[in-house]
């Protein structure tokens, strides 16, 4: 039933099937066109909105400048409340962890808070090999989970579905998995969200263990962040005996009062509110209140590759909004699911590379899913600058090919251009020749290119030689 | 090699050549605005809340008026005895189990400090407001919040807000708009959010 992104085919595949898919992109250029839409409202009324931007990113850089001070200070007050602190290498090592608690609890089941990290993980199959459920309790999720789907975007998982096919899904498989949808199910949002209340209140109920991630952690109180908006996540948080959270060491916020611009920063530019529904914040064991055992989870995963790359460092400061998805004409067309990976979007096209490094085929295709058009720059409220990213693991792609036996085509024009272009005789050749090679190339190789671009004629007389004759005037 | 040392050595091989940023960033101040109470009331009424004003004298009357006939209503054991006072038969919060706060169909309570710009009502889970579970599993939240509790914006609830404590920031009922982006107001936690401002405005 449930599904991985392993093995997907690299972007440029797997964006031709996206493309033909005509309801997938009605469904996405709604969604991101209201996104959109709602976001700038509420940016827009923020006064000093690109000053916000700058302390938010300033913030970030802060905890990234001085990640193993903030994390040994975060291990030290989480445990100093009554926390529990691990910490994992990779997914393997964390999803031991989740599964070591579940197993000396004895339970077959937990529910989980939306975190993109343990889809990162793969937590859910992790758990699934163990025989212990994993019950998704945001509505896009339980969407996405039910429909042993996908996630297509970082906020709203089932972007890419409209309310017709969540009906659908609900009535075939929620009796499957615990309170079926009512016979008189309609697809109307407010009926579905109901049945969605409905479904998991009962596993709300009797859950023992539940596990999230955080979009914060708080170095110096040792407090955990979670941002959310149905109530799942406090109802994860709050009812279960046992929480496990599993945290990126990337999530770390140096101090309690710099929380301020991110919980500012972040409702605006992720659902277009001024603030999102609940946010709850816990700081390891309260006696008499929630879980009574508390697990923190630190996870590396990539995240010291991506910190050990000067230019790709900036990456990490993502708080996960998904306005760059939003904005980009590329998502917007293929949607998410073409990135072959949780992370998709702007963001995942730099997220990925940087973390798993360069050098297969489905990460190095990332960094060209975009046209540089600079629109996941201006939106990103943490100033990531992704376009300077893209370029620069480009660079690393192409660095990686430099040893190949048989070079690309890119490779072979490149070098055959710059030995043309460093003497004015080759040149002088290569521009009697351009005429001609224009045509050969329409017949031959370049057709992948021109199968989506136009290849220029060639000009009657080349700039030098018009010079020549006319002196550079415009009447001779 | 443990992880966490594991880790830690990786942290700081790959920032050996960057410095650290010893100090904290502040960030720039909301909107000020001139009536923090009445910008706090719309703001929370733009989320789809009920908001209604009362004078101190006349809380107890506006909170009985909140709760429908016949609701069967939770309280929090701190509850100040005026509106403690007023509900003629609650049941007070003692630990009940979560199966019995589903049989709940309100719940009314404190809360710690109000956020004008952003309409947001934070709970820090004092006596007067409950542990978390008694506002979070009946369907309806009646809230009282006096207006000197309202602040102007997220850093002045941050200096307030003691991080020790479990804290909820509540900004309207909830909601989702994971269908196709069409914002539903009340999935899991209480459908009805109804804010009472009492005191005067200014």
């Amino acid at each position: 039933m449930t599904h991985t992104f392993v093995g997907m085919p690299p972007f440029p595949t797997a964006a031709r099937a996206a493309l033909a898919d005509t309801q997938l992109r009605h469904n996405l250029a709604h969604a991101t066109a209201t996104i959109r839409g709602k976001r700038a409202r509420v940016v827009d009324e923020v006064e000093n909105w690109e000053e916000l931007r700058l302390a938010g990113a300033a913030v970030k850089d802060r905890a990234l400048r001085g990640l193993d001070e903030h994390l040994v200070q975060l291990e030290e007050s989480l445990t100093a409340r009554g926390a529990t602190v691990h910490w994992a290498r990779d997914a393997d090592e964390a999803n031991q962890v989740v599964i070591e608690v579940a197993q000396r609890h004895g339970v077959d089941e937990v529910v989980k808070v939306k975190s993109m990290v343990t889809q990162e993980i793969g937590l859910n199959e992790a758990l699934q090999a163990e025989g212990i459920a994993a019950w998704e309790t945001d509505l896009a999720e339980l969407i996405v989970q039910l429909g042993g789907d996908l996630p297509s975007h970082i906020l709203v998982p089932a972007i890419h579905r409209n309310r017709a096919e969540i009906r659908d899904i609900f009535r075939r498989r929620m009796g499957e998995v615990g309170r079926a949808a009512p016979a008189d199910l309609t697809d109307e949002p407010a009926v579905l969200a109901a049945a969605a209340r409905a479904h998991l209140r009962e596993k709300f109920l009797r859950a023992r263990m539940a596990v999230s991630g955080a979009n914060f952690a708080v170095a110096d109180t040792g407090t955990l962040v979670v941002v959310e908006s149905e109530g799942n996540g406090r109802m994860c948080l709050t009812l279960p005996e046992v929480l496990v959270s599993v945290v990126g060491i990337e999530k770390v916020v140096p101090s309690w009062a710099e929380l301020d611009p991110l919980l500012r920063l972040l409702p605006r530019s992720s659902t277009g509110e001024r603030m999102n529904p609940y946010t709850s914040t816990w700081s390891g064991v309260t006696p008499g209140d929630g879980p009574q055992e508390v697990h923190v989870v630190l996870l590396d995963n990539g995240r010291t590759r991506a910190l050990a790359d000067d230019v790709g460092r900036q990456a990490l400061r993502c708080i996960r909004c998904s306005a760059c998805l939003n904005v980009c004409p590329v998502y917007e067309r293929v949607g998410g699911h073409a990135y072959g990976s949780v992370y998709p979007g702007p963001i995942g096209a730099i997220l990925n590379p940087l973390l798993k490094g360069t050098g297969d085929p489905q990460t190095d295709s990332l960094p060209y899913a975009s046209t540089l058009c600079g629109a996941c720059f201006e939106a990103c409220p943490v100033l990531i600058d992704i376009p300077e990213v893209l370029v620069h693991l480009r660079s690393k792609v192409v660095d990686g090919h430099r040893e190949d036996r048989v070079p690309k085509p890119e490779a072979v024009a490149m070098k055959s251009a710059a030995w043309t272009f460093s003497r004015g005789g080759r040149l002088r050749l290569a521009e009697r020749l351009t005429g001609v090679g224009v045509g050969v190339g329409r017949r031959l190789g370049a057709s992948r290119w021109t199968s989506a671009r136009d290849l220029p004629k060639a000009p009657p007389e080349s700039f030098r030689a018009w010079w020549r004759r006319t002196d550079g005037r415009l009447d001779p | 090699m443990s992880a966490r040392d594991d880790i830690l050595g990786r942290v700081r091989s790959a920032l050996a050549a960057v410095e650290p940023d010893p100090a904290p960033v502040t960030a720039p101040p909301g909107t000020r605005v001139a009536d923090l109470v009445a910008h706090f009331a719309e703001r929370v009424a733009d989320y789809r809340a009920t908001v209604v004003h009362c004078a101190a004298g006349d809380v107890a009357g506006t909170v009985a008026a909140a709760l429908p006939a016949g609701a069967r209503v939770v309280v929090p054991p701190g509850l100040p005895d005026d509106l403690r006072s007023a509900l003629a038969d609650v049941i007070v919060d003692d630990g009940l189990s979560a199966d019995a706060l589903d049989a709940m169909d309100a719940v009314v309570t404190c809360c710690r400090v109000a956020i004008a710009e952003t309409g947001t009502i934070v709970l820090d889970h004092a006596p007067d407001q409950g542990r978390r579970a008694v506002t979070l599993v009946p369907d309806r939240h009646v809230c009282v919040v006096r207006a000197d509790q309202v602040v102007a914006d997220v850093a002045d609830a941050l200096a307030v807000l003691d991080p020790g404590r479990p804290l909820t920031w509540i900004s309207g009922p909830s909601a989702t708009s994971d269908i196709e982006l069409d914002r539903v107001e009340g999935v899991h936690g209480p459908r009805v959010l109804h804010v009472i401002v009492v005191g005067e405005a200014g």
